[in-house]
């Protein structure tokens, strides 16, 4: 079983993140570069599926450079191979233009399962695995908890606001996954060093057939018209309890109405 | 006046305060007319008829339910093609709304904002405010492509009743491969009780790892209780199995935007934060005074939440008797 598993490069998570004015995207030199915490479930998921059934594993990533430090992390943890997007006229890409350029990527490899975060960190917004489903035209099972694959059948069990659902598809399907789901390895030493040599295929919008004015800022569908700091949060009022923090926080909820 | 279509979110007929909310805001952008997919509609049409739908889209059978997100996109995508001219669609920020959302822009060319805390019209279209970076910016959007797509958090609007028919619209459609790739073969409703549903509740507690135990959480509960609250968790408390996951307020769990949120004995780490950073008000009870979740407060109290949460719990119970 062969096996894509997407992942994203992002800010730290505890680094404090700006917009560019210059042209309202995310200014990522202001941050430090990670992978995506949810993607290491998506690609330690990838590799417990290969030890059971065999088949090979590939990284795919769109992002800048920089991003070549995810593609190494991921090789690292085990994957065999990867696939690189990059190219400057990406810059600004919004949900619809990356499942695009995702789409065309994964459609340069034989595939039997896509898998993906359920969620980037920076972006959070959870569709890309859906609209991945959608151009390539193959069941999407998300929210994944827990994955297995029988014969040419994969099922899941997604959780849901009250419990969890159980999905299930023909390969070849989009799979995504919540942290439930697995503890992912830690990159050993051997890792680290066997994924300097493992290749890494970087493709441009040119080589995988995309117009340039169907992606980047140009191409994005939705615009950012303008952007500001929320008003800062009123400083609270901390009080220390001496047997009356009760009565205290009372009062104020009482002043603010909700008893 | 333009119609702006309002995906309906319900779980067996019941229809989810938060279209009751896309109802009200779809009123001050054009005409709402719902979308309801799957069966139910006869004993959903009254709420839909007294929070202003002009006009329901049905599209029922088994089938519309027996498959992950897909039959909404393909009964979307139908009514957007016959409709004609619809100025937007909107749906609930929920995972699903979220998918249903996403594969529709995708089918009908259609820009996408999701997690919008807003939408007002601006100009010849729709504004969208959003609130990202764990609510420390504003941004405003607009769709410059296709019908705009806009999913909106739960709690954002308040929603109010102006009574209109909810006539019936039948919509037919056969759903398409795609629609059927994915088969719901089972779901499991691991505990509903009676409290309020933690997604669009007015008021929540949370419980964290400062609780110290599965049995302790009955705090946590009796304060939830007395307010009429949802109950939250951290994650430390849904790993360790005090209470369950479908509980969980954070990046991984749900996002929630209450117009009080307590946190007691949670310590206030980025991808808690993350999941209620935009409730109205933020209460703390915590008893390190450097704890995180202080920065955020409107009142925290520095103590120990097995003192201060039952005292307060007999509070409220004598405030509102
Ligand atoms: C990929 C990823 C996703 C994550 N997603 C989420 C998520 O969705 N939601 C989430 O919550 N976390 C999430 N986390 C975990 C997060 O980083 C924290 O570990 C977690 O939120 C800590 O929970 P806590 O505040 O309950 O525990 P702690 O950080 O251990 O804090 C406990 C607090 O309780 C206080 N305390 C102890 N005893 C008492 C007492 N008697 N009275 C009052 N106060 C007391 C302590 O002072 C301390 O501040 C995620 C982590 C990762 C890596
Ligand atoms: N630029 C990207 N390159 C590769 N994978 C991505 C990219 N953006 C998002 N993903 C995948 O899509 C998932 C969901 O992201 P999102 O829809 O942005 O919340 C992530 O967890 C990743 O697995």
């Amino acid at each position: 079983m062969n096996i894509v598993v997407c992942v994203k490069q992002v800010p730290d998570t505890w680094s404090e993140k700006k917009l560019d004015p210059a042209d309202n995207t995310l200014d990522r030199g202001a941050t430090d570069p990670v992978m995506n915490e949810m993607d290491e479930y998506a690609v330690e998921e990838a590799l417990r599926l290969q030890e059971a059934s065999g088949g090979e594993v590939t990284v795919l990533c769109m992002g800048p450079e920089s991003a070549t430090e995810t593609v190494r992390k991921a090789l690292s943890m085990g994957a065999d191979k990867a696939i690189h997007v990059l190219d400057p006229g990406l810059h600004g890409s919004d949900a619809v233009a990356t499942s695009l350029a995702l789409a065309k990527a994964v459609g340069t490899t034989s595939y039997d399962l896509v898998l993906l975060g359920s969620e980037s960190s920076d972006a959070r917004m959870s569709v890309l695995p859906a609209m991945l489903a959608e151009r390539l035209g193959i069941p999407q099972l998300t929210f994944a908890k827990e994955v297995t694959v029988d014969g040419s059948a994969v099922k899941i069990k997604r959780l849901t606001d009250d419990g969890y659902q159980a999905v299930e598809a023909q390969l070849p399907a989009v799979v995504s996954v919540v942290e439930k789901i697995n503890e992912p390895r830690y990159p050993s030493f051997k890792g680290i060093m066997a994924a300097k040599k493992k290749p890494v295929e970087t493709l441009s919008l040119g080589d995988l057939g995309i117009e340039a004015g169907d992606v980047g800022l140009g191409g994005a569908w939705s615009a950012v018209e303008s952007f500001e700091a929320a008003p800062p949060r009123q400083a609270g009022t901390i009080v220390k309890d001496e047997g009356d923090g009760a009565a205290k926080l009372a009062e104020f909820l009482a002043s603010k109405k909700f008893i | 006046m333009a119609e702006i279509l309002v995906l309906v979110d319900h779980a067996d007929s019941d229809v989810k305060k938060v279209t009751l909310e896309l109802l009200t805001l779809a009123r001050r952008l054009g005409e709402p007319s719902a979308v309801f997919v799957g069966n139910g509609f006869d004993s959903a049409k009254d709420r839909l008829a007294e929070y202003g739908a002009a006009k329901v889209y049905v599209a029922d059978g088994d089938d519309m339910s027996s498959y992950l997100v897909g039959p909404s996109v393909d009964v979307l995508a139908k009514v957007l093609e016959d409709a004609g001219s619809v100025a937007a669609v909107l749906l609930s920020s929920g995972a699903e709304g979220k998918e249903i959302a996403g594969r529709l822009a995708i089918r009908t060319g259609s820009g996408l904002i999701t997690d919008a805390t807003d939408v007002t019209s601006s100009g010849d279209g729709l504004l969208a405010e959003q609130q990202v970076f764990g609510g420390s910016t504003v941004v405003r959007s607009r769709v410059t492509t296709g019908t705009p797509i806009i999913t909106l958090r739960p709690n954002s609007t308040a929603p109010e009743a102006a009574s209109a028919g909810a006539d019936r619209v039948d919509v037919t459609v056969e759903l398409s491969d795609a629609a059927k790739g994915a088969r719901i073969t089972d779901r499991v409703v691991e505990e509903k009780g009676e409290r309020p549903d933690l997604s669009g509740a007015a008021i929540v507690v949370s419980g964290g790892r400062g609780v110290g135990s599965g049995e302790n959480f009955s705090v946590i509960e009796a304060l939830a209780d007395a307010l009429g609250a949802a109950v939250g968790a951290s994650r430390a408390v849904t790993d360790a199995g005090w209470y369950p996951h479908q509980h969980q307020v954070g990046q991984t769990g749900k996002t929630v935007s209450p117009q009080l949120y307590i946190a007691a004995g949670i310590s206030g780490a980025i991808q808690h934060r993350a999941g209620m950073q935009t409730s109205k008000t933020i209460v703390a009870v915590n008893k390190d005074p450097e704890a995180p979740i202080f920065e955020l407060v409107d009142f925290g109290v520095v103590g120990d939440l097995h003192q201060v949460l039952p005292a307060l719990t007999d509070e409220v119970t004598k405030r509102k008797a």
